[in-house]
């Protein structure tokens, strides 16, 4: 059952299912390799709780939790 | 056409981050030149290159992170691969995220423009421990792939041998990227109409077009792209669409995939799960100890900016006067050496004297920048700036605005987007700057010396006012800005976090100073022209019956024999006198007259209107204005007389023009209005049009004298005088 991106905890890792963020948004993150089938960690939440730094195709990339709610994805090391 | 004799030019692009400015710098040894593209304000950096093959002209692109566009300032980057005369680019792509700068390098190849890798921050890999093939990298991409690590100038050489190469020969045919099907039918759909619009590209860039056309188009707001064309578009993207298909992700996807695969053969797999970056990050971003850091590091800003500026200031201040001097001595009496004395080299100050501002600033800024923490910074106060309508970006540059918005403007470029920076440009002015503080100094010391609010003293009380006032009007600023003027979405946020390094200090150096001297040359330019006009227009026209009556004054104490200190003090306050009849007469004293039933709802008398107009020059030139217009000669905020003179003028009714009042009045007007020509230029170099310094004074200017009306009208009527 896939999540949402927010629903991961700090350094848990999950596959990215969908991107539901509007279509400029969407392709802004496809292009820089967020794409269906990519692993992604979330590493922290910024200091007063958004947004959020993740860690894809090894570089660190941060977005809002507005745009990572409308991110699905499948959460690894859970049955 | 032919008869084009300038040099074929090579661009080099990038992703942000990627150490393309850094390769630009050394390949080209320093010798840029800075330019605008035309329309958009975003510097066009170019410096000459001698190859093998002959000169040609190198082009620093901005960073990006691929070449589909929305807007007409990422269609840059579009507009100057299709430009005449570019015949190849320089990629540089950083080998520690390969995947992600190889797909602009793929997109760039199939668009058929010759292409040549730099394999940039090769010595970052090894430490990794990551392995690349660059031979096989470039069968894979049908272009040359060079290790450069331009930190260090290696791999320059061969840079320069691999672009000779390129430009020597046709490029082959791009690599073969396995889009679907029924893609494949959309691109061949759209092509015919894409060839219309440019007849002469080959079949490898009409089928680049069509995949851009697919990708860009739609909810952009491109210039320069045919009805015709957008109309294919979207109707074989609506088709798509109603399928069950989406087009953008069928793209992206299929070139990641091809990507995926090619970097897979031609790299080692980089173990490295936590970086030392994110370990720093623990500390750097963490709930407490982050946000003492960052309220550090931006205190030191601040401080920089406000103390650390201040000796060189004066320095050049000093300088000034005392060039003012020598020019008074050495010239003959007349309009000419006020002329010299009061507009130029006046004029020259009040540029120069910026200049240390200006440059720790860009120091500082770029070594936040270069360093990484800067997109920290942004992660950290994003999500109060965002409830705004800002950018986490737009914080340090509203902070700079607290010392001086002339940098905090030029440091707006830091924003990508252009919205996101005109609404930070336009809103920062309103931060209480250093050059307000003598005028806040000089009425608290009028007007409240001596009172108090509880157990707090007036003046206190009022300049905290102010202060807070400031930030709050800033911020509704803002959101009002992006809400009517410059509607749109609240700016996105999607920022890469690059890994920590350490920035060269030549780098830094080379930037700050390319700021300065654009500052210097384009605004410079605007502010000594108005410090000149404005000379002119509180100093003409001259009465000679003024000064026949001044000499004749003067010929009467000198017979009077009077003691020399005696006598030098009536002439100082003769000629105090003088000018103090001079400015009341001049185009500018009778404007400051003509205006007085405009002031006087606000409080103000004739005299504070020519303060204001002087005042138009820098805030705190109303401080000696004002000495000018008392007829007190020089004199600074603390000045006994100038306070005493404030505290005796009357209206023509015979009431006090200064009063607790009428003083908070003059504050509020000074906090509110755009009485600063040198942050007219700046934002009119900086947004590259008229219309909007025209516009941020016009608002200025009218909040000011609202919120100073409100003040004094609803202040009278609750029994405040």
């Amino acid at each position: 059952m896939p999540a949402s991106l927010t629903e991961l905890k700090p350094g848990q890792v999950g596959e990215i299912v969908s991107i539901d963020c509007g279509r400029s948004m969407s392709r802004r993150l496809m292009e820089m390799g967020l794409l269906p089938g990519t692993r992604v960690r979330v590493v922290r939440a910024a200091p007063l709780g958004d947004p959020l730094e993740l860690r894809l195709r090894d570089y660190s990339l941060s977005v809002r939790r507005s745009e990572a709610d409308r991110i699905a994805v499948r959460p690894e090391g859970r049955a | 056409m032919t008869g084009d004799t300038s040099p074929p030019q090579v661009l080099i692009a990038g992703n942000p981050n990627c150490g393309k400015s850094t390769l630009f710098n050394a390949i080209s040894g320093g010798s840029a030149h800075v330019g605008n593209y035309p329309g958009v304000t975003v510097d066009r950096t170019t410096a000459p290159l001698d190859l093998a093959s002959g000169r040609i002209e190198l082009v620093d692109v901005p960073g990006m992170y691929s070449l589909t566009a929305s807007s007409p300032e990422e269609q840059l980057a579009v507009s100057a691969l299709l430009e005449r005369g570019t015949r190849a680019v320089v990629c540089v792509v950083d080998a520690t995220t390969l995947q992600r700068g190889l797909y602009l390098t793929l997109q760039l190849i199939e668009s058929g423009v010759p292409v040549v890798v730099a394999l940039n921050m090769m010595d970052a890999a090894d430490r990794l421990g990551l392995r690349i093939d660059a031979e096989c990298l470039s069968a894979r991409l049908g272009a040359p792939v060079v290790p450069v690590v331009a930190t260090k100038r290696l791999g320059l050489d061969a840079l320069r041998s691999a672009l000779d190469a390129v430009l020597a020969k046709s490029p082959p045919a791009p690599p073969k990227i396995e889009y679907p099907r029924a893609l494949e039918d959309d691109i061949a759909a759209l092509s015919p109409v894409v060839a219309e619009w440019r007849p002469s590209a080959s079949t490898t860039e009409l089928r680049a077009f069509a995949l851009w056309c697919m990708l860009s188009l739609g909810d952009d707001s491109l210039i320069g792209v045919p009805s015709s064309v957008r109309e294919a578009a979207s109707r074989i993207r609506a088709r798509a669409v109603e399928a069950g298909r989406d087009p953008d992700l069928e793209i992206v996807s299929s070139r990641y995939r091809w990507l995926d695969a090619a970097v897979a053969a031609a790299s080692s797999d980089l173990q490295n799960e936590a970086p030392l970056s994110e370990r720093i990050d623990r500390v750097l971003t963490h709930p407490v100890a982050g946000l003492l850091i960052f309220a550090v590091v931006m205190f030191g800003i601040f401080e920089a900016l406000f103390a650390g500026a201040e000796p060189f200031m004066g320095a050049i201040e000093s300088l000034t006067a005392f060039l003012q001097g020598q020019a008074t001595a050495l010239l003959p009496a007349g309009i000419l050496r006020d002329l010299i004395v009061q507009g130029v080299i006046a004029g020259v100050g009040n540029v120069i004297v910026f200049a240390p501002q200006i440059l720790m600033l860009f120091l500082f800024v770029g070594f936040l920048e270069d360093s990484g923490y800067l997109a920290r910074v942004a992660f950290v106060i994003d999500r109060p700036m965002k409830a705004v309508g800002l950018h986490g970006k737009a914080f340090v540059p509203l902070l700079s605005g607290f010392a001086c918005a002339v940098p905090a403007v030029m440091g707006t470029r830091t924003i990508e987007r252009r919205r996101d920076r005109l609404v930070t440009m336009l809103a920062l002015p309103l931060m209480s700057c250093s050059a307000r503080l003598p005028i806040f100094i000089l009425v608290v010391g009028t007007v409240f010396a001596g009172e108090s609010v509880g157990w707090f003293s007036a003046g206190a009380v009022a300049l905290f006012s102010m202060y807070t006032l400031s930030v709050l009007v800033t911020l509704g600023a803002a959101a009002a800005i992006r809400r009517t003027v410059l509607p749109g979405p609240t700016p996105t946020f999607v920022l890469e976090m690059p890994p920590y390094r350490w920035p060269s200090a030549r780098i830094l150096w080379i930037n700050a100073w390319r700021r300065l001297r654009i500052f210097l040359v384009d605004a410079g330019t605007i502010i000594l022209a108005m410090t000149i006009v404005l000379w002119a227009f509180l100093s003409f026209p001259k009465s000679e019956e003024i000064t026949a009556h001044y000499e004749v004054e003067r010929d009467r104490i000198e017979r009077l024999a009077l003691p020399d200190g005696q006598e030098d003090e009536a002439l100082r306050l003769l000629s105090g006198q003088e000018a103090r009849a001079q400015l009341e007469q001049s185009l500018g004293g009778r404007f400051g007259h003509a205006i007085e039933p405009v002031l006087r709802p606000i409080g103000f008398d004739w005299q504070i209107g020519v303060g204001i107009i002087g005042a138009f020059a820098a805030r705190e030139v109303f401080v000696s204005t004002l000495g000018v217009v008392f007829g007190i000669g020089e004199a600074d905020e603390e000045n006994k007389p100038l306070r005493q003179a404030l505290q005796d003028a009357k209206h023509s009714d015979g009431t006090p023009v200064m009063t607790p009042l009428s003083g908070l009045s003059l504050m509020v007007f000074f906090l509110l209005a755009c009485q600063c020509m040198s942050t007219i230029a700046v934002v009119k170099r900086e947004s590259g049009s008229w219309k909007w310094p025209a516009f941020l004074f016009t608002y200025m200017t009218v909040l000011a004298y609202v919120a100073s009306l409100i003040v004094y009208q609803g202040g009278q009527l609750l029994g405040f005088v």
